[in-house]
């Protein structure tokens, strides 16, 4: 068995596990003999700045966002396909730059239907 | 079992160096105490100044501030707490873990100070938690401050492990919960927590 070359990494796999979880287990040996727990309403309550929380956390937001999102992938996915494309330039047929000229006139469209709705505009 | 102060320092001439599972515990607690950080007025400026170069509360083991009560072992009550602030300050002292200590700063924290006959001013923190070290000033200097720092060290340091006087958080019985006050029609209600400060009685 020691012979085996992985021998090594197993014998270090059991002392990280030691090292983690000997400090875990000494802490709870501490909490069972001295310390003990005192949980309560109050102490276990998530919120934690000082005020009561009121309402619910599962609330709706507002999806005006999605302009970032298409935003973003106009200008930063689309550099992502680019790379490679221009990369492969000079060693592809008609069909591929064909494929590759209908993915950047869809993000187009998709460029001109932000810029009429006026995104583009800095306010 | 306690190891007699006159034998250790001898065995320590020898190089035999003995010890007690309470006095490490104690001097590791002593020597990492984490405020909170939260500062209610202008004693909070002069707290800010304690932790910064000229003073040094890193010296004490106590710079770093936490901004969770999770993570925190001591309160600094750091100035005026007013009626409408009280709920939050006990909320907050519940949900530090134990054991937790507290720090009243300033003349406001211990009773009201200046504003002790208003109307919407708190006549002491420790009318609803365990004050450990009270320091007086309007606001006390940063020495003050770092002398209540000692002041609990030394208080930390002489707990002991079991037995009949050991600390709140070595307890199983003792109270854990800090009842939190509510907002009344004139005041807040409970006016004060019997268990941690005797109502006075005033004799006409």
């Amino acid at each position: 068995m020691a012979s085996n070359p992985y021998f090594s990494l197993a014998i270090l796999f059991v002392a990280a596990l030691g090292f983690g979880l000997a400090p875990l287990g000494l802490a709870r040996l501490w909490a069972l003999v001295f310390s003990p727990g005192k949980p309560n309403a109050v102490k276990n309550s998530i919120y934690e700045c000082g005020l009561v929380s009121r309402g619910d956390a599962w609330m709706q937001f507002s999806s005006a966002y999605y302009l970032y999102a298409i935003i973003f992938l106009i200008f930063d996915v689309e550099a992502v396909f680019l790379l490679p494309f221009a990369v492969a330039f000079t060693g592809l047929g008609v069909e591929p730059c064909g494929a590759m000229l209908v993915f950047v006139l869809l993000l187009v469209e998709g460029l001109v239907w932000a810029w009429a709705k006026g995104v583009l505009t800095w306010e | 079992m306690a190891v007699d102060e006159g034998l250790k320092i001898e065995l320590g001439k020898q190089g035999v160096f003995v010890t007690t599972i309470e006095e490490l515990y104690n001097w590791g607690r002593r020597n990492s105490v984490w405020p909170m950080q939260f500062g209610l007025a202008c004693c909070a400026i002069e707290m800010i100044a304690t932790t910064m170069a000229r003073y040094d509360l890193a010296r004490f083991g106590a710079e770093v501030f936490r901004p969770s009560p999770r993570q925190a072992d001591l309160m600094i009550v750091s100035g005026t707490v007013t009626k409408k602030m009280a709920p939050q300050v006990v909320r907050l002292y519940n949900q530090m873990a134990e054991p937790k200590y507290v720090i009243a700063m300033g003349a406001c924290a211990i009773s009201g100070g200046p504003f002790k006959q208003g109307y919407n001013v708190l006549k002491g923190i420790d009318r609803y938690i365990p004050v450990d070290v009270h320091i007086p000033g309007c606001p006390p200097r940063p020495e003050a401050l770092i002398q209540a720092f000692m002041t609990l060290q030394k208080k930390i340091d002489g707990q002991s492990l079991t037995g009949e006087n050991r600390p709140r958080h070595l307890n199983a019985e003792a109270q854990g919960e800090f009842p939190v006050p509510v907002q009344g029609a004139h005041d807040l209600e409970p006016a004060s927590n019997p268990g941690v400060w005797p109502v006075p009685v005033v004799i006409q």
